[in-house]
């Protein structure tokens, strides 16, 4: 009991004593409960999705109906038609209202459009149906693990690189093995770059095979090309990798680097739209989410797999997924410490 | 005049400098290295050995100072001239012995072959065993192993038989005679003075970052304590008889301290001391550490 104590006691000590862990510790759990506070402030679990376009009617007007304010209906609001009419016809929105052209879809497959379209305007009767003509999109529903599938192949990516990369490199760098590297000739250009090919080798072949593997048995929507989605997911791996260099770039403790990457992950995870759509969430988180590059991954694989998106509509998403990874090789590079 | 080759030292070492924040780890240490000599830095822990090798090494960046290797500052092509055996250091893990000197030697412009490695080191027992399976002297042996892959005229050996048990310590010792009648250069630290008197042709002793004293074993031994202690029984010395090297009365003996045992041997016997009882014992580096420093090797 003696010797339990005496361990357990200096390894509190080395804990606290840690101050960067004991910040990272303490600081993320926080945040992340905000986050979470702010993002979804109701009790949760929306009835009904209707996407707008245009500003909502000024209230008083004519086409400000009953149905705007109904309860457990959420309104999000989209720039153009394009967007929600794919999501209309994958059963993702209940129902499309554009204030502009005083119009509402339903996709005529949706048991959910038609209770909707029943609370807008009750077998055709005014004021409502004077108001918004009717229009219709078809299309089958798409599964949620159709949905869910680049997220979990993203899911896998940012762990594989950042883990397989930054948590290696910090864990050589504390043991002596980049001491003894740097003993050697090998420059640490070299050596980043053969650990950045290893991982990037490692986590596509993972990648490839979760994907084949649970495709044999899901049979996931392909609409688009493969070519398309092998290049978004290379774009993506080389990001997540050169994220993994910059945060490991100095770090000598294993507790650090695991506290910073809860801290890079869980953000992550929950806010680049893995396991729900950012849609209809507020504003700033949605803004928030652009800052990680896992966003504009599922962003556009979701986009050539479900909607068959072709280069020009994800050509952004890959830029900035360029962009991203150019800026943290940069400074992994600036920062690169082999002690 | 220039100096020619043979007397230009394999390295030299000027007035270098280390600190880490407030503390100085080395403070102004120089001292020069013969080719294909082992050159020993003693101290004890926190003396400054480890980072004075290290920044020689080019490990660590030195505050100030020169380092000349053959005579000219080091350049970036000196890790190519040099093999390093670090204190503590590990290695990728589930590789092989074998695969791990492949590693190193991949990392080299004009690797030495394999096999040579294997047969200096004594590797083949263990050559595909995994690299965290080793015991103690093999793991040393392999870390040597690794220290040679480039075939480097100067050797840097930090501490190498540190943990291990006497037979492991003699074997590593052969292996070390063996790399210095091949021609190559080593430095050594080692906290073991018998390691540094079998090994070592020049020593430093280092404390508190400074160097307190340079030379051949042999010699400092001789400057500090003469060459021996004879020590006589009191019955045997004839009365009044008068001998050239000092002597000390002890418990029932006389302890002659002599510069030369052997005049001195001859020299008590023309006295008339009957040298049946007599005991010779020689002083070593432990001794001369106790003296410099005042503490003992930890």
């Amino acid at each position: 009991m003696g010797k339990f104590l005496a361990v357990f006691v200096a390894r509190n000590l080395e804990f606290f004593r840690d101050r960067s862990t004991l910040i990272f510790n303490l600081v993320f759990p926080v945040v992340l409960i905000f986050g979470f506070a702010y993002a979804f402030p109701g009790g949760g679990g929306t009835t009904f999705k209707v996407g707008t376009i245009g500003s909502p009617p000024a209230a008083g007007s004519a086409a400000d109906v009953a149905f705007l304010h109904y309860k457990h209906i959420q309104f999000v609001p989209y720039d153009s038609l394009r967007a929600p009419l794919d999501r209309l016809a994958h059963h993702q929105l209940d129902m499309v209202l554009d204030f502009e052209g005083l119009e509402y879809y339903v996709n005529e497959a949706s048991s959910n459009g038609y209770v909707l379209e029943r609370m807008l305007a009750p077998e055709g009767r005014a004021p409502a149906a004077a108001i918004f003509a009717k229009k219709t999109v078809s299309g089958a529903p798409i599964r949620y693990v159709d949905w869910f599938i680049p997220g979990i192949i993203g899911i896998n990516i940012m762990f594989g690189s950042l883990s397989g990369v930054g948590f290696v490199i910090v864990r050589y760098r504390r043991n002596g093995v980049l001491k003894r590297f740097k003993a050697t000739p090998l420059s640490a250009f070299e050596f980043v770059s053969a650990q950045v090919l290893s991982r990037f080798f490692i986590v596509a072949f993972l990648s490839l095979v979760i994907f084949a593997g649970t495709d044999l048995a899901l049979h996931f929507r392909m609409a688009g090309s493969w070519a398309l989605l092998a290049l978004v997911n290379a774009l993506a791996i080389l990001c997540m990798i050169a994220l993994g260099l910059v945060f490991s770039s100095r770090i000598k403790s294993e507790e650090v680097a695991g506290g910073i990457m809860n801290l890079i992950t869980w953000p992550m995870m929950i806010l680049s739209g893995v396991f729900f759509s950012l849609e209809g969430t507020p504003r700033a988180m949605q803004a928030a989410s652009r800052a990680f590059p896992i966003t504009y991954y599922i962003e556009s694989s979701r986009a050539i797999m479900l909607d068959g998106a072709g280069f020009s509509r994800i050509a952004g998403d890959l830029g900035v997924l360029a962009a991203m990874t150019l800026v943290f090789l940069a400074a992994a590079a600036a920062l690169f410490k082999w002690e | 005049m220039a100096e020619s080759p043979a007397s230009v030292p394999i390295l030299e070492v000027r007035d270098l400098h280390k600190a880490y924040g407030k503390v100085k780890a080395v403070e102004g240490i120089s001292f020069s290295v013969r080719e294909g000599s082992c050159f020993g830095i003693l101290g004890p822990n926190g003396a400054g050995k480890t980072t004075a090798i290290e920044v020689v090494e080019t490990i660590h960046e030195p505050d100030s100072g020169t380092i000349l290797y053959r005579g000219e500052r080091v350049a970036s092509s000196f890790k190519e001239n040099i093999g390093i055996q670090f204190q503590d250091t590990s290695l990728q893990e589930f590789l092989t012995v074998r695969e791990t000197l492949e590693l190193f030697s991949k990392l080299y412009p004009a690797p030495r072959p394999l096999d040579e490695i294997v047969a200096a080191c004594s590797l083949e027992e263990f050559i595909d065993r995994d690299n965290r399976k080793l015991s103690g002297g093999q793991r040393q042996r392999m870390l040597l192993g690794i220290a040679l892959v480039n075939d480097p005229d100067l050797l840097f050996l930090d501490e190498p038989t540190t943990g291990l048990d006497p037979h492991a310590r003699r074997n590593f010792w052969r292996l070390v005679e063996g790399i210095k009648a091949q021609g190559k250069t080593v430095i050594l630290t080692t906290h073991y003075m018998d390691e540094a008197e079998y090994l070592c042709d020049d020593i430093i002793v280092m404390d508190h970052g400074r160097i307190i004293e340079s030379g051949r074993p042999r010699e400092l031994l001789l400057k500090h304590f003469g060459e021996a202690v004879i020590r006589v029984p009191r019955a045997a010395v004839p009365a009044g008889a008068a001998f050239s090297c000092p002597s000390e009365a002890e418990e029932g003996f006389v302890a002659f301290t002599c510069a030369d045992t052997d005049a001195s041997l001859r020299e008590l016997l023309a006295g008339g001391v009957d040298l049946s009882g007599i005991s010779v014992e020689r002083r070593n580096l432990d001794d001369l550490f106790l003296k410099l420093t005042g503490a003992g090797l930890d």
